[in-house]
């Protein structure tokens, strides 16, 4: 463990309609603490000087839940690869470093409050279609649909899109598509999705389009950045499954 | 507190409702006799469903899906956030799959015995039968369940059990589960049926003639506080464990819910019974923030040990030598040397106490000297690394990126052998046992409030299993509630919607705000976390791992005096209008203190050590837990007295064992 100081330049926004600025504050810390710490020490230095501390988003700080945010040094969930930003350490920083710190920047995504952004966009288009319509109670003994160990783990990979945001900050177009192909491909792939799977592709698509995100870019940046390695190949999966749909229209 | 035994209240045990007839068929014998409501009328009537984690979700999605008006809440970005989501390991249900010797009634009497005969066994059994319905219905949404080659379900073994029954999704099963009881959730919302509220926090429940007939919420966003009625509302709001400041809590899991309930007269059962979890990274400083966990399922292959020499010890707590320099001759596996029958997979509250006994002789193995090694240099050699990495490969990269060491990593080979580096670990707050009292039906001591999933208290007794909590947040969200509520609103379908607009409304959201403008008043000179982590230290030091008499008097004095700098010292920047982060955190605190001083009063009320709950002046000559069967085979049921300066008086349950013979617990043999 070392001790270092860093230059924290961080986005400060005091409401969806107000003017933000870039401010630098300084913030001591150590390199086992980490960056979510580093900023839970600086809001402490905040309140004490009576100041308002950063407003920023996250909850479980084990890089599950998906509701850390933050655009650091250019990159959603900051320089380390298939890592949350509550996940980041500040090893991965030098003393001395300037640090800086946005909200995710898309049109889809709105700015609350400093570095907190408004994601109910996600929430939506997973209301349009990413489910198996079954009501609970009349299911049948689990081990009645056997699922190939392949599938099954692919649609497990799927799966695993924690909603976050990350693909969407990355894309220069503010593409939805990585996101959306990780729920429709977890589904395509089992057997449970499979009466619905048309249906799905169509309503969650057009869901993501009205709601202002991009079209896709095709360049991979949402991939590269994700926190949970959710592949590309889920967009090619989406594509196909749309014009399927789409063909039988 | 007098608890001299004259002016103590029994409960009557028609109260918690249990129906009658053997154990196997109480549940079936309430369903054929319970009051039903019919299609017609369910649109009728609106319930208020608190939290989105397993037990919220899967409730207001059910109750939905049967036609009820569900007013859904969380205080997260999206119902997706819950902390339930971070549960690791897996869920357990009778299945028998593996055809290993399981059954319902083995899961109910390893539960029952898991929480050291302190759980109701009335529902014990009804959890485990109806677990079986959860894999089912949980496959049917699309949860992508591991499995094996031949496409069947894949099962692993827990702590506690001596059989393979829990399902699991790689490390992430609470995630899966979570995401399809939100996937139900968002079908609901999309067809109306639900509404669901983002960023808001429930403050207050409302009663009216006596039931409980809607909430404040605030919303976060805004920093508004909103009315909504409806003819039930349901708690699942999680329990309390960030009352202990660090903890394998999300930061933003509170008992606020909890304690606002408890406040209007909801009995506030087992306090005391808080899980300390025994694998857990350890804490590294002062700025840390959170305990994270490694899951239990780690304990398959990992084997848990000190060094056997103290020497060894003080050159590893020094830094001189690392885990991997000790052979295999000079390390002592404790938990297979004293519980040879259940090994590394002994329930979490023997494997918390048994860390910390070596860690008090002085075995700790790092700077701290409060960590033991968790290895898997024997799993590694002898099943090869790519299989290890496949079971646990991202709970080893998630190790490395918090500690910079990767347990996949050889460390030395001694003598031919090759030896990996081991994780470091130690127990940390992790689950709460103890809850809102609620009957056999899931309703509290307040008509028309519900209490389910883990702020509840009724299912895992003293000590909760792994891959239990899965189990009953999804079976009280998806199979008991559902049926159960409609006992209690059979009689309400006459009842017209509500207006906010009566008096117990603008009462109620009142009080909210005179309590606000208070903490902004004070203008003090500590923050909100400040005097978090000073009510973390006292609750750690006298109300965790091992309590005495002396220390929770102490910790109850403590305590008082913490409410009163908060009170007087507190400094909450910015106003009521808008967001106000530090203020919310001010709330919270504010019945963290409560929360805090509820812990205490039950432990020391409770002159027996009991799973999570261990009294030092009560153990065995080996330093086993030593229940007190004869003056403690109750639940404490704590009713508030008006006042957070008064103590609460307690009421006792009597507990009723018809099926399973009361024992001593025994992982030995």
């Amino acid at each position: 463990m070392a001790n270092i100081t860093v230059q924290l330049k961080v986005w400060r926004q005091a409401g969806p309609k107000e003017k933000g600025e870039f401010k630098t504050y300084t913030v001591e810390t150590d390199t086992d603490t980490s960056f979510l710490e580093t900023l839970d020490i600086l809001n402490e230095q905040l309140v004490a000087k009576h100041e308002e501390p950063i407003a920023f988003d996250h909850d479980c700080r084990e890089g599950i839940c998906g509701m850390c945010s933050l655009y650091i040094n250019g990159h959603p969930h900051g320089p380390a690869t298939g890592a949350t930003t509550c996940q980041l350490y500040m090893r991965r920083f030098h003393d001395g470093e300037v640090i800086t710190v946005e909200p995710w920047r898309s049109a889809a995504f709105p700015v609350i409050k400093d570095l907190m952004v408004d994601r109910n966009a996600f929430d939506k288009i997973q209301q349009a279609g990413g489910y198996v319509s079954f009501n609970c109670g009349g299911a049948q003994d689990a081990n009645c649909l056997p699922i190939s160990k392949v599938n099954a783990d692919l649609a497990m990979d799927a799966a695993t899109c924690i909603g976050c945001g990350a693909c969407v900050a990355a894309c220069k177009n503010g593409s939805a598509m990585l996101f959306v192909s990780a729920k429709v491909s977890q589904f395509a792939l089992l057997p449970q999705g499979q009466v619905e799977r048309a249906r799905r592709a169509r309503a969650m698509v057009k869901k993501m389009d009205e709601l202002g995100f991009g079209n896709c870019t095709n360049t991979g940046a949402c991939a590269a950045e994700c926190p949970k390695n959710i592949s590309l190949s889920n967009i090619a999966r989406l594509n196909r499954e749309f014009i399927k749909a789409k063909l039988k229209d | 507190m007098d608890l001299t035994k004259e002016n103590v209240k029994v409960m009557n045990p028609a109260d918690s409702k249990i129906p009658e007839g053997p154990i196997a068929e109480k549940w079936t014998n309430y369903k054929a006799h319970q009051k039903l409501v019919n299609p017609a009328n369910k649109r009728r009537l609106d319930i208020i469903v608190v939290g989105t984690g397993l037990a919220g979700a899967s409730a207001a999605s059910s109750l939905a899906e049967m036609g009820f008006n569900v007013l859904n809440f969380c205080i997260q970005d999206s119902p997706r956030r819950a902390h339930s989501i971070a549960a690791q390991g897996g869920i357990n249900a009778a299945k028998n799959y593996q055809n290993d010797g399981d059954s319902v009634y083995r899961l109910f009497y390893d539960t029952v015995k898991g929480g050291d005969y302190r759980a109701r066994e009335a529902n014990v059994y009804r959890l485990a039968e109806v677990s079986n319905n959860i894999i089912d219905q949980c496959v049917a949404q699309g949860v992508p369940f591991a499995r094996e080659y031949g496409g069947l379900l894949a099962n692993r073994s827990f702590g506690g059990a001596q059989v393979s029954r829990t399902f699991y999704a790689k490390g992430q099963t609470g995630q899966q589960l979570l995401l399809g009881a939100y996937s139900s959730l968002n079908r609901q919302i999309n067809l109306g049926k639900v509404k669901s509220y983002n960023r808001y926090e429930m403050h207050d429940v409302v009663m009216i003639d006596g039931r409980a007939r809607g909430i404040i919420a605030k919303n976060l966003v805004t920093g508004k506080f909103e009315r909504f009625a409806a003819h039930a509302v349901v708690i699942a709001t999680g329990g309390y464990g960030n009352a202990y400041f660090l903890s394998t809590n999300a930061m933003g899991c509170n008992c606020s819910a909890a304690m606002a309930c408890y406040r209007k007269g909801a009995y506030f059962a087992n306090p005391a019974y808080v899980q300390i979890h025994p694998t857990c990274i350890p804490v590294h400083g002062d700025q840390q923030s959170k305990l994270t966990l490694m899951s239990e399922s780690l304990r398959n292959d990992g084997r848990i040990w000190v060094p056997k020499k103290l020497e060894d010890a003080k050159k590893l707590q020094s830094g001189e030598i690392k885990g991997s320099d000790i052979p295999e001759e000079d390390r002592d596996y404790y938990l297979e040397r004293r519980y040879p029958a259940f090994g590394n997979l002994v329930p979490r509250d023997v494997a918390s106490r048994a860390a910390k006994e070596r860690c008090d002789k002085g075995f700790g193995v790092n700077n701290t000297g409060l960590a033991v090694f968790l290895d898997f240099s024997d799993a590694i050699n002898r099943l090869g690394i790519d299989t290890v990495r496949q079971r646990y490969g991202n709970l080893f990269d998630m190790y490395e990126e918090i500690t910079d060491v990767n347990p996949g990593e050889v460390g030395k080979e001694i003598n031919g052998e090759t030896y990996y580096n081991p994780m470091m670990i130690f127990p940390a707050i992790h689950y709460t046992m103890g809850g809102i009292w609620v009957d056999y039906e899931l309703q509290t001591s307040l008509k028309g409030l519900f209490a389910i999933g883990e702020c509840n208290f009724s299912d895992h007794g003293a000590n909760r299993l792994g891959a239990s909590a899965l189990m009953q947040g999804l079976a009280d969200g998806y199979f008991v509630l559902p049926y159960t509520i409609q006992n209690y609103l059979s009689d309400q379908i006459t009842v017209p919607h509500f207006t906010t607009d009566t008096p117990e409304f603008d009462e109620a959201e009142k009080k909210c705000i005179e309590a606000q403008e208070s903490f902004l008043k004070i203008q003090g000179n500590r923050s909100v976390d400040s005097i978090h982590k000073e009510l973390g230290h006292i609750m750690w030091e006298y109300v965790g791992m091992a309590r005495t008499k002396e220390g929770l008097t102490t910790a109850l004095e403590k305590l008082k005096a913490l409410r009163k700098e908060f009170q007087t010292n507190l400094y909450v920047p910015g106003t009521a209008d808008g967001m106000n982060i530090e203020l919310d955190k001010a709330f919270r605190l504010n019945d963290f203190i409560t929360m805090g001083e509820l812990v205490a009063y039950d432990a020391l009320n409770r002159n027996e050590s009991c799973g999570g709950h261990f009294r030092e002046e009560y153990q065995t000559e080996e330093g086993e837990a030593k229940r007190d069967d004869q003056n403690y085979f109750y639940v404490s049921c704590w009713d508030y007295q008006g006042s957070d300066d008064k103590a609460p008086e307690l009421i006792k349950e009597p507990l009723h064992y018809e099926a399973i013979k009361v024992q001593t617990r025994n992982y030995k043999s």
